[in-house]
């Protein structure tokens, strides 16, 4: 019966003892371990999330390179397309101007070559008649230098003019 | 496992090796006078006492004496239990402040009045004298404050471990003992009380889970004679308490209606259930009790009585297969030791936790 009845002496000292146990583990070492222990845990996790932010940044890094890369390489389409494009419109117009030009200057050119022919024409025309006048003058002195050839002619003039 | 049987057994083997007809005269006489009794032999090692008894040389005891302190009619007495002079029968007085107490069966007996010796009846209990409170640091309370000892070694230079390093890491002690520290907060704390509110009994826990299995281990070591805190009823009894007083005291309103108006069974049963689970408020405590006293008292128990065969059969063939079997049974006792910490804890915190259980729909 001894065994299974608790002396009073064993109970007080070890619930003096427990207690006291218990006040001193508590403040001087469970505290500081299970702070410690929750610490690294906390660390780890902190760890774990910014390497996961980080994997993630890095994603959308690369996501982002990617898309400028993209718009970087459709703007240099773009813009290839349009300078193509304005070479073609520039030889297009250059070629148009250069032929309008020459449309032009040609057109000048056959006005002035026009104007100096029936220039040339005109003063060919009066060298022509003065020529002619002079020359006819000529003739006609000799012609006229004596009395028989005078006669010849006013007779064939008649007779012509009779013809008619 | 005591030592005085290791020693006898040990004295055995070496007598017999020198003299088989010495051996048997000697044993002769010391069980002429004195017959074995492996009841008494073993009761007397798994229960408390009030001087630190190591072996016997020349059937002369050696032993640390120990503090022997009474709170009685006059006040606080203290001496020593050399006074007694080894004497546990009630037959030597210790006169201190004019009161006379003798010691028997462990117990301490004030005298009463004029009274000279102890005067017994039939069924050798003392007429004569009473009980004063006995206070002693006996061999329990002793080894007790041993183990507290280490205890606080071994933790206080853990967490000055982690306190002077920068990193946190644990190393040296602290690798050995944070594994179980995380083991109790991880396997027991968290999922028997929640998430939300283990952190407050994690001081508790930690501090019977490691005093128990401490003791427990600690009444497993020869050389310090069967101190047998951990298998002391009140020791358990205590820690029992301690459980019981923070559970009601955490019981929350979900816990309470769980007791007095079972929610969610018709009211007949509401009344039927109610003085169960008045019961079953105080057998959880009291299974705590029993449980962790009656293992490791039985292992006790078993080891010693392996031991004891010898002495019975007054033969040392049989010593090899005591020696065999007690040490398979100290084996398991070592694992006992840990479970029984482990039991305790998580039932503990199972209570704790059914206290503080929100009502969930």
């Amino acid at each position: 019966m001894d065994l299974i009845t608790p002396g009073f002496g064993l109970v007080f000292w070890t619930a003096i003892t427990f207690l006291c146990l218990l006040f001193i583990l508590r403040k001087f070492a469970w505290k500081p371990i299970l702070g410690a222990v929750e610490d690294r845990e906390e660390g780890i996790k902190s760890a774990l999330a910014s390497a996961e932010n980080a994997r993630k940044e890095m994603q959308n890094l690369k996501a982002d390179n990617e898309r400028i890369l993209n718009e970087a390489r459709a703007e240099r389409e773009v813009m290839l397309k349009d300078a193509r494009d304005i070479k073609a419109k520039m030889i297009a117009d250059a070629k148009g101007e250069a032929q309008a030009q020459a449309a032009k200057m040609i057109e000048q050119a056959q006005t002035a070559i026009e104007s100096e022919k029936k220039a040339a024409m005109a003063e060919l025309r009066n060298q022509v008649a003065s020529l002619s006048v002079d020359i006819a003058e000529k003739v006609v002195r000799e012609e006229l230098s004596n009395k028989d050839k005078q006669l010849k002619l006013v007779e064939s003039m008649l007779s012509e003019a009779t013809l008619n | 496992m005591t030592l005085s049987t290791f020693k006898n057994l040990l004295f055995s083997i070496l007598f017999v090796s020198a003299s088989v007809a010495g051996y048997a005269s000697e044993d002769k006489e010391t069980t002429d006078d004195k017959e074995f009794n492996a009841k008494e032999m073993i009761l007397h090692h798994v229960k408390d006492a009030h001087e630190f008894h190591i072996i016997d040389v020349n059937e002369k005891p050696i032993s640390i004496p120990l503090p022997i302190i009474l709170w009685t009619d006059n006040g606080l007495t203290t001496f020593m239990s050399s006074a007694f002079h080894h004497d546990d029968s009630g037959h030597h007085v210790v006169e201190k402040n004019g009161m006379k107490f003798v010691k028997l069966h462990e117990k301490i007996y004030q005298l009463n009045g004029d009274a000279n010796e102890v005067v017994f009846d039939e069924e050798h209990h003392p007429t004569n004298a009473s009980m004063p409170i006995d206070l002693s640091i006996t061999r329990n309370v002793f080894m007790m404050w041993v183990s507290v000892a280490v205890l606080l070694l071994i933790f206080l230079t853990t967490a000055k471990r982690y306190r002077k390093s920068d990193d946190k890491l644990p190393t040296g002690i602290a690798g050995f003992v944070e594994p179980l520290v995380v083991f109790v907060r991880d396997e027991i704390a968290r999922p028997m009380i929640g998430e939300h509110k283990y952190k407050k009994y994690m001081p508790y826990l930690l501090t019977i889970f490691f005093f128990i299995w401490i003791n427990n281990i600690f009444g497993l070591i020869p050389i310090i004679n069967g101190a047998n805190v951990s298998g002391n009823i009140a020791f358990t009894c205590t820690l029992a308490v301690f459980t019981f007083i923070i559970t009601t005291f955490s019981g929350n309103k979900n816990y309470w209606k769980h007791i007095f108006w079972m929610p969610g069974v018709p009211v007949p049963m509401k009344i039927f259930l109610m003085p169960i689970e008045i019961i079953g408020m105080f057998v959880k405590p009291i299974s705590l009790m029993i449980r962790l006293f009656a293992n490791i008292t039985a292992g006790h128990v078993i080891i010693l009585a392996l031991m004891s065969l010898i002495f019975v059969f007054k033969s040392v063939a049989i010593a090899p297969v005591s020696v065999a079997f007690s040490l398979f049974i100290t084996v398991i006792e070592i694992i006992v030791t840990a479970i029984q910490a482990y039991i305790f804890t998580i039932l503990s915190a199972l209570y704790f936790g059914m206290a503080t259980e929100e009502e969930h729909h």
